[in-house]
């Protein structure tokens, strides 16, 4: 860990006008993703402003009658607030599926959707990476890439997006709220937030440099049953090999996102049309130019049939009920 | 002690307190936090920081080292590179450079140790070291080498003259006369002993004589290596190694942290402590080799064996060893005609060394499998067919018999405690909800090895025994059963007896490894004791061989002194050591077990969950049934991994394991291990001890992992024989969505 400077904000604007003045300068929030990256000399910021006594740590309802989550709410209060649980459960599933109870305690909602990809490379300071050190080539592609993305990668960067909490967001065509140094707030559709690797994959997200993410806010609630299926090698705390949201209706209409697959959640609308046909027409289509490699290309089929499964869980409640 | 002569009745027989579920009782030190280990010790006096920095290339040379930059870092006290040494000689039985030289022998071969203030202070400097590399090719891919490979010598079994290739009858004339036949290969990974306490040493130095505390299963190899790594005498060094936070293997033998700890506390004159860090302990250290094994089985209708050929492949540096996959096949199976051995290919990859249950786990691995494979083509009950090709003798030498061998009952137990009547012997026939579920069933074994071993026990003034031996707990229950050892020879209770542990300026014990540590130290504490048993006899003029010892007195006839009174006269010292005669050759003495497992496959997703397993070991006489069960569950346990997700993955063209930590190589957790129930037989085994007990710290492991290759190929009628058996190979065979 390189030596650096500590500052505790009261103020959001406090907060963004260091961002915009010191060079290097970080937000630290839970510090579960960017303390373990500082240790690894993976980021190696001046200073760190910390974000913890900000006032950003309610969930609030929304004039449109949705919610807007406070983007210090921790991962395990969002999971088990009451109006989460009964209107967005998918939200809630995503989360428990992921990390631990003691992470998610520390885990804020704003560092999860920025947490960095678990690329082993990436983590490998002895080896090339272009997302650490753009233009040191990609170790993965013809390495270990078994977790590592089939679709929207690029020749640069074959990394997932790892997190489960943005596949669920996705699903729901949340948006980000920001405010920046110059005190402008812009939100952004969660489908733009995160980006694909292209030349640049050291850049992830649509974020600006001066910019602090004050909330995530929820459109009103969309009904219908929700799933998050998260498959994996050993049944928990692992990242997903393939995940799947799910918001589905009695009718087979639904909304479907995976994680585990792509450089950002990955939702093909269009593909969801098929959801009237099978799980292996959504996937045909949402993963229609999937390049992967020889070691990942299971999950191609693994995303079918994850779908399938969830179908499946949807009919056999739906029978019962 | 000589132990040459099968065990009479003995004081342990009264099992008292020996052979009773005794808590740890150094377990309240442990849960506290009191327990210090290694890096936690305090007695060398405040010790600076060494962080240890791996070389970034598989193979290559070193041609220059800057530490300008890291000199001049913070706190920085020095730093000390391999470059400034000649290559320190390697311990015995390993193959990898500790330190020194310019020569790179593997990735992560420790290339410099910088030593600052503070933790902290001395990782930063650790990466503004600049190396100077030339890279040369490597080899590193098994199947690859497997044209050069050599024969590997068994010296486990069938000693150090044994043939490399054990040859029984004529196999080929057995195998084409044969109508049943199974010809098959298996692949097993690389695995890592992942154990929870890093490798950590400290070091300080008083004069020319050196103590080190470390994390270390085998005190009295440490202080023969050591010395001569270090290049001085062997008096010279004293090494303690209290408590181990487990080391399956990887901490047998000294690794770097123990020779940088020295050298830079010599270099500086202060105690310095190195830990290594997780992402460096995967490649720096010790792991199993990855097998290739083909396995040839042939049969008559009536389903008896008629020929067995095991051939096996592992690698490791130039002059390691061989992962010895199929000796236990020597000594499993009956069938006239054999041919079993193993190869052993060069790579330039790190060091592959012991690892639990080293040859046994991932031999069983294959030759179970292959045994269900050949069972289904007989359409036999795969119990049924092992216990038909059960064998009293080792099949090579058939006048040598087993001293106590129940395999047969461990299988017939667990059949009918697991339930196994109630397997659908058709695959894929069992559906419960999306989950396919499975039974399997393995046969294991894992030999008892004697070795010598001392200890010293006194009774003291105060009228408290203890024991002290340079013997080591490695989180098995060492403390535990040494105490009951001694309490049950003296006639005390366990809560009388303090026992002291490795510090090697105490008696040689054997050590912890290859499950040899129980059986061998609880001897050497029994032979200590009926030292001290003659001791008190004859301060009291008691004819020792008529004295009995129990509730805190010595009796002889009708005279009856408590030991309080005893200790009160002067101090009294038992010390001993327990050597082992012939026995061992003459009688081949292992441990059984049957090992049973349940498996829900999702027909979706082929995700495999464990759903519960059962071991029935059959182990000798059991010291403790709650510090055995809790070897056995915990080899069990590494079974689920060794099945299902353990795998340190190879880059074949950077040649080193890429996911060299926690977060990549995936370990079973909680939600991973269901309930998993032991039954440990009581068959006390005269021949190996004079406790009568054997060990079974690597037992638990053995078998665990066929045993669900084989319920998962009976839910899903999928064989996979390249473990870790992980949904990506089950996917393409799984019923069609179609059929969901
Ligand atoms: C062992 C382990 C297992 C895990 N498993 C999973 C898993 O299975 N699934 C999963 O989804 N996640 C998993 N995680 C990741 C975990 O969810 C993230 O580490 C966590 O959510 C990050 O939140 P944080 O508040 O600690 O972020 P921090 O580490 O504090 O910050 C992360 C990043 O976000 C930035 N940041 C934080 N707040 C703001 C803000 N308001 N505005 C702008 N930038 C901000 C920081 O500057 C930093 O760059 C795991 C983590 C670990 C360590
Ligand atoms: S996939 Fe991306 S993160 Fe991984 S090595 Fe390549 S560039 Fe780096």
């Amino acid at each position: 860990m390189r030596a650096f400077t500590y500052q505790r904000v009261a103020a959001t604007a406090e907060a963004t006008a260091a961002l915009a003045r010191i060079p290097g300068a970080k937000l630290l929030a839970g510090g579960t993703n960017l303390l373990d990256l500082m240790k690894l000399e993976i980021e190696a910021p001046t200073h760190l402003i910390d974000i913890r006594d900000l006032d950003l740590a309610r969930i609030e309802d929304t004039a449109a009658g949705g919610l807007r989550i406070g983007a210090l709410v921790s991962n395990t209060d969002l999971a088990s607030d009451a109006r989460i649980k009964r209107h967005y459960p998918v939200i809630s599933r995503a989360i428990v599926s992921g990390a631990t109870g003691q992470l998610r305690n520390k885990a804020s909602t704003a560092g999860n959707l920025l947490q960095r990809n678990r690329c082993p490379y990436f983590y490998d300071t002895d080896q090339p990476c272009n997302k650490r050190l753009p233009g040191s080539g990609c170790s993965a592609i013809d390495g270990a890439s078994r977790g590592l993305a089939v679709i929207g990668t690029s020749s640069a960067c074959i990394a997932t997006y790892p997190g489960d909490l943005a596949v669920a967001l996705r699903l729901l065509d949340a948006e980000i709220e920001t405010v920046d140094a110059a005190g402008r707030t812009r939100t952004l559709p969660i489908a733009d937030f995160h980006r694909l690797p292209g030349d640049t994959p050291q850049i992830e997200t649509a974020l600006q440099p001066s910019e602090l993410i004050t909330a995530v806010i929820l459109p009103p609630p969309l009904g219908g049953r929700h799933f998050y299926l998260k498959v994996r090698d050993r049944a928990s705390y692992a990242f997903a090999l393939v995940s799947v949201a799910a918001v589905l209706h009695p009718d087979r209409t639904g909304r479907i996102a995976f994680g585990g697959v792509a450089p950002k959640p990955w939702r093909v609308e269009q593909a969801e049309a098929a959801l009237q046909d099978s799980a292996e027409a959504v996937v045909s289509i949402a993963f229609d130019g999937a390049t992967p490699t020889e070691q990942n290309a299971f999950k191609v089929p693994l995303a079918a049939r994850a779908l399938a499964s969830v179908i499946a869980r949807a009919r056999e409640s739906s029978d019962a009920v | 002690m000589r132990f040459d002569e099968p065990a009479l009745r003995n004081p342990i027989d009264d099992l008292t307190v020996f052979g009773r579920p005794v808590a740890r009782i150094e377990g309240p030190l442990k849960v506290t936090g009191a327990a210090r280990y290694a890096y936690e010790r305090t007695e060398l006096g405040k010790a600076a920081y060494g962080v240890v920095v791996g070389a970034a290339i598989p193979k290559g040379r070193i041609r220059a080292i800057d530490r300008t930059a890291a000199l001049a870092s913070p706190g920085v006290l020095g730093v000390i590179t391999t470059l400034d040494h000649d290559r320190l000689p390697t311990a015995d039985m390993c193959a990898a450079t500790l330190f020194g030289g310019d020569v790179i022998q593997h990735h992560h071969q420790a290339m410099a140790v910088v030593v600052a203030d503070t933790f902290e202070q001395a990782r930063a400097a650790s990466r503004l070291l600049s190396v100077t590399y030339e890279r040369a090719e490597g080899r590193f891919v098994l199947a690859d080498e497997e044209p050069r490979a050599e024969a590997a010598p068994d010296t486990e079994n069938g000693g150090p003259d044994a043939p490399d290739i054990d040859v029984v009858g004529d196999f080929e004339a057995a195998f084409r006369a044969a109508l049943v036949r199974l010809e098959q290969t298996y692949t097993t990974p690389y695995e890592s002993p992942a154990m929870m306490e890093p490798h950590a040493s400290m070091a300080a130095w008083q004069g020319d004589h050196v103590t080190i505390w470390t994390s270390n299963q085998m005190v009295n190899w440490a202080v023969r290596d050591i010395p001569r790594a270090l290049g001085i005498p062997a008096e010279n060094v004293r090494v303690l190694s209290p408590y181990v936070g487990g080391g399956f293997g990887a901490k047998l033998f000294i690794r770097c942290d123990v020779v940088l700890a020295a050298l830079a506390a010599r270099a500086l004159g202060r105690p310095v402590k190195v830990t290594l860090h997780r992402p460096v302990i995967f490649n720096n250290t010790s792991h199993r080799s990855a097998t290739i094994q083909r396995i040839r089985l042939a049969a008559g209708s009536d389903g008896k064996l008629t020929g067995i050929s095991h051939r096996g492949l592992s690698g490791n540096l130039p002059g390691g060893l061989a992962e010895m996959a199929t000796s236990q096949t020597k000594l499993l199976y009956a069938a006239p005609n054999r041919e079993i051995g193993m190869r052993m290919a060069t790579l330039d990859l790190p060091e592959s060394n012991f690892m639990r249950a080293p040859g046994e786990a991932p031999g069983l691995m294959a030759l179970e499998v292959a045994m269900d494979e050949m069972a289904e083509k007989l359409a036999m009950d795969p119990i049924a067919f092992r216990i038909l090709n059960d064998t009293p003798v080792d099949p090579h030498v058939p006048n040598r018999r087993f001293s106590e061998r129940h395999l047969a009952e461990c299988l017939r137990v667990g059949a009918e405690r697991f339930g196994w009547s109630a397997r659908q012997a058709r695959p894929a026939g069992v559906r419960d909800g999306r989950w396919l579920v499975g039974m399997g069933v393995a046969s294991a074994i894992r030999n008892a090895i004697p070795m010598s071993s001392g200890a010293r026990v006194r009774l003291e003034r105060s009228g408290r025994l203890t024991v002290e031996t340079d013997m080591t707990d490695i989180g098995t229950g060492t403390y535990t059963i040494l105490a009951q050892t001694a309490a049950e020879m003296l006639g005390v209770t366990p809560a009388d007896v303090g026992v002291t542990l490795g510090d090697s300026n105490l008696p040689r014990a054997a050590g912890s490894g290859g499950q040899w540590g129980a059986a061998n130290a609880t001897g050497g504490v029994f032979a200590a004791c009926v030292k001290l048993r003659e001791a008190i006899a004859a301060r009291l003029g008691f004819p020792a061989a008529q004295c009995t010892f129990a509730d805190h007195h010595v009796r002889s006839g009708n005279d009856t002194t408590s030991l309080a009174e005893v200790a009160q006269r002067g101090e009294l010292i038992g010390e001993d050591l327990i050597e082992f005669g012939d026995l061992g050759k003459r009688f081949q003495q292992s441990t059984f077990g049957a090992q049973f497992a349940e498996v829900g496959v999702d027909a979706f997703t082929g995700e495999i969950r464990v759903r519960r397993m059962l071991a029935v070991c059959d182990a000798g006489r059991i010291i403790n049934p709650v510090t055995a069960r809790s070897q056995v569950i915990g080899g069990m346990t590494m079974g689920i991994g060794a099945a299902l997700m353990e795998d340190l993955g190879l880059d074949a063209k950077r040649g080193f394991f890429v996911n060299h930590d926690m977060a990549g190589y995936e370990v079973p957790v909680h939600a991973d291990v269901p309930h998993l129930d032991v039954v440990l037989l009581d068959h006390p085994d005269a021949l190996a001890s004079p406790t009568k007990a054997k060990g079974i710290g690597e037992l638990g492991m053995c078998g665990a992992a066929p045993a669900i290759a084989n319920a998962v190929y009976n839910a899903t009628g999928v064989r996979i024989r390249n473990y870790p058996i992980t949904l990506d190979k089950l996917l393409h065979e799984l019923p069609p969505l179609s059929a969901l």
